[in-house]
């Protein structure tokens, strides 16, 4: 209803609500070259919700989706952000929880691509009451229409990234538009005018949904799985570390809630991301703890580490499912009784999971870890002497990579398969350490080196992934036989998707060369001379 | 998209206030719907209190230098827009003369980019038989043809029925309802009975002359919108309801 491109405004009034005197001075001089009337059955309350993943992902790529509730049934709304109609569908009642598939339609068409597997979580519910007025021209015709919207705003239940706003509720000051009627731009420009001559009437600068989250005391975009942490070239290479690791602390806490719940596999995923970019730190940059410390959480980190890897494989194992069965001459059927069997594994597995991370274990890591890292951020005493974060960076990131460039180096067609996992291994902890110190960096020559590296990652990971997911295969069609779940043209097609992977494999071992020599060869290694010359300069 | 078009050789029989009703009643059940006011008097346009001016006019529609899109307005009804008249259609027969090699189908043509927005167009044609009722014709898939209750509205319906078999290709289905009834004539109660017993295409629901529907120009709205409980309106929703399409089935 609200035109895009045309500006809102912000009444300055009691925000307990738009009553006839608040708008009296907006419809008096509106009168000024309208005449105004009371649309019949124009006022009304609706609630509307806005939607999106976990990470923002509708929101970093410029969309807004809302489900608007009506008595029966709803409308799912896609938008972008600045109120262009991207696409719309019916949905029955939207349920309070997180949903992970859509319903069939023109916006799941439009967004799946982008959300996948990423459940689809309500964020804050609005519900509004608008009071619409028309403006007439000469003839009596309805040119424009002005909506007073107020709206009361609640943040959802599952709020993201900090729980404890769940529920918190905000009045919002009454939101003027006006919405053109087709074909009468110019008369919608000129009520707008009319707007925004008027004391008491500031532009809104915010869409609803920012003000919405502003009212709450949260802001879009408030969860990112990236590393981003606040440090400088010239503070204590401790505090940066500490600074890192206490970033990384964060997120592993902001996804907790999301795996209990069981929501969508990401939480999992991006807890298990920070906890190995956490034991990366330790190991790398570790020196600049206390030795005990480091020592300590090295374990814990891995024990963290290990209690999720189950679940995250049969994780992954389900995910690839459909792409995968779409591949294979085997019908989908016959592929059923692996599917269920995955699946029954999976829920044992998760359940062992949410034992440890509900456990004493799990919370003195969290408790203890952010304790100590907070010491060392906010320690006192003298300075000098002490590394700083670039001297640092630069040598970490150095050595790394030239052990890459000699461990890939000497890796040849013969070579055994375990010299290229540990080479992905090192290249890991390459592409972390870059991640860490970012901020030091020079974001053009950062660009080059990460983009050197990504090629020679995704292969040595299509390389690793293939050969671990077929002997996974091949242990599951062993387990599945001494469990009697096994029909044979289950295990046939479970052949045909080992077969499958051997090929990835294969032509992922055949192009490893040239990819290791586009980062460790003289323009790779160039990238590299220049990247670390920076920090610090 | 389902075109439906209010046709009549002759003028004065209701034509317009049937599509004005009729294209409300269409929007109101929620389908996205535009009226085209194809008549230079710009009536249907009026009674929106839409001017009847096209930037270009005629001409710029009809040799697509300006699109139908640009040209449309909204009316004050929820789901109702209106492609206004232009005194310049009065010339509208000469412009799609003077088109391409099917003259007969450019308001088909011109209507096609329109299908993904709308699910119902009324065309409210002017009186008369001509190149622009001949462009109508082909471009509706129902032609509603309101008939006054006289020995010669057969012979009008039997003219119309058997121009349209004529047509190659896709034909309109030709729906008729007597219109301007005044139930006090026995005269007319009788053609009514008669013709609607022999004629299929002939609707059940008659729309009676009622001061109410002379009203519209007077309130300048749809009667369905200003009286929906008047007798007019019922007999325009029972209209409605005998000739809008079926609901797809799910």
């Amino acid at each position: 209803m609200i035109t895009p491109g045309l500006r809102e405004f912000l009444l300055e009034a009691p925000a307990t609500d738009v009553d006839a005197d608040a708008l009296t001075p907006v419809l008096a001089a509106l009168a000024q070259a309208f005449t105004v009337t009371a649309e019949r059955a124009g006022s009304g309350t609706h609630r509307r919700t806005w939607l999106d993943t976990f990470d923002w992902r509708l929101y970093r790529a410029g969309l807004v989706l809302e489900v608007e509730q009506a008595r029966r049934g709803g409308r799912l709304l896609l938008s972008k952000a600045d109120g262009t109609p991207q696409a719309e569908q019916a949905v029955t009642t939207w349920p309070r929880r997180p949903v992970l598939d859509l319903p069939a339609g023109p916006v799941r068409d439009r967004i799946i691509v982008l959300i996948w597997p990423r459940a689809l979580l309500p964020i804050v519910t609005a519900v509004s009451t608008a009071t619409v007025t028309r403006l007439l021209n000469a003839d009596g015709k309805t040119v424009a229409r002005l909506v007073a919207n107020h709206a009361t705003v609640t943040a959802a239940t599952v709020a993201g990234g900090d729980a404890t706003a769940a529920g918190t509720t905000a009045e919002l000051p009454p939101r003027l538009a006006i919405a053109e009627v087709r074909g009468y731009p110019g008369q919608a420009r000129k009520a707008a005018s009319l707007l925004a001559d008027l004391p008491g009437v500031a532009q809104a600068s915010q869409s609803e949904f920012t003000a919405s989250l502003t009212a709450l005391g949260r802001h879009p975009a408030d969860y990112s799985s990236s590393v981003e942490a606040e440090i400088t070239a010239t503070m204590p290479a401790s505090v940066a570390v500490a600074r890192l690791l206490l970033r990384l602390l964060d997120t592993i806490e902001n996804n907790v809630d999301g795996v209990l719940r069981d929501i969508d596999t990401e939480f999992l995923h991006d807890l298990r991301v920070a906890v190995r970019r956490t034991r990366s730190a330790i190991k790398l940059l570790g020196a600049v703890l206390p030795a005990e410390l480091a020592e300590h959480y090295k374990n814990e980190f891995k024990w963290l580490g290990d209690v999720t890897t189950p679940t995250r494989d049969l994780d992954v194992h389900l995910l690839g499912f459909g792409p995968m069965t779409g591949e294979l001459a085997a019908s989908p059927a016959d592929l059923e009784p692996l599917r269920a069997y995955l699946v029954r594994r999976r829920a044992r597995e998760f359940r062992r999971l949410a034992t440890a991370l509900r456990g004493p274990r799990f919370r003195a890591i969290i408790q203890d870890w952010r304790k100590a890292l907070l010491e060392i951020r906010d320690a006192s005493g003298p300075r000098k002497r002490r590394p700083t974060a670039a001297s640092l960076a630069v040598s970490t990131t150095g050595l790394v990579f030239r052990r890459i460039a000699a461990q890939g180096a000497a890796i040849t067609p013969e070579s055994p398969s375990e010299s290229l996992h540990d080479l992905r291994k090192r290249a890991k902890e390459l592409r972390y350490l870059l991640e860490f110190f970012a901020p030091l960096h020079d974001p053009v020559a950062y660009r080059k080196v990460v983009g050197d590296l990504k090629q020679l990652q995704d292969c040595l990971g299509a390389f690793q992934d293939s050969q671990v997911q077929r002997e996974e295969i091949h242990a599951l069609a062993d387990a599945m036989l001494a469990e009697r779940a096994a029909p044979a043209a289950t295990l046939l097609a479970m052949g045909e998707i080992a077969a499958k992977l051997a090929l990835s494999q294969a032509e992922a071992r055949a192009d490893f060369a040239r990819r290791f020599a586009r980062l460790a060869g003289p323009g790779g290694q160039q990238h590299i001379r220049i990247l670390l010359d920076g920090p610090g300069q | 998209m389902k075109i439906f078009a209010t046709y009549n050789i002759k003028g004065g029989v209701g034509k317009t206030t049937a599509a004005v009703n009729l294209a409300w009643l269409s929007a109101a059940d929620g389908h996205h719907t535009l009226l085209w006011d194809l008549d230079p008097q710009g009536a249907a346009s009026f009674l929106f209190r839409i001017k009847p001016r096209v930037k270009g006019g005629g001409k710029a529609l009809i040799r697509g230098t300006k699109t139908l899109d640009g040209a449309i307005k909204g009316t004050d009804f929820d789901g109702l827009d209106l492609l206004p008249a232009d005194f310049t259609y009065r010339n509208m027969d000469l412009l799609l003369g003077g088109t391409d090699t099917k003259p007969t189908r450019k308001i088909a043509q011109l209507l096609r980019p329109l299908a993904g927005e709308y699910d119902h167009v009324f065309l409210d044609c002017p009186p008369s038989i001509s190149l622009v009722s001949e462009n109508v014709m082909h471009a509706a898939d129902v032609l509603l043809v309101p008939l006054i209750p006289t020995t010669l509205s057969v012979r009008t319906l039997d003219q119309l029925t058997g121009f349209v078999a004529g047509f190659n290709g896709q034909r309109p289905q030709v729906r008729a309802f007597f219109s301007m009834v005044d139930r006090r004539k026995k005269l007319h109660q009788e053609i009514i009975h008669d013709l609607q017993a022999e004629r299929a295409e002939v609707a059940a629901t008659s729309i009676p002359s009622l001061s109410m529907i002379e009203r519209m120009s007077v309130e300048r709205a749809p009667v369905t919108a200003f009286a929906p409980r008047s007798v007019a309106a019922r007999a325009y929703r029972a209209l409605w309801s005998e000739i809008r399409p079926a609901p797809a089935a799910s």
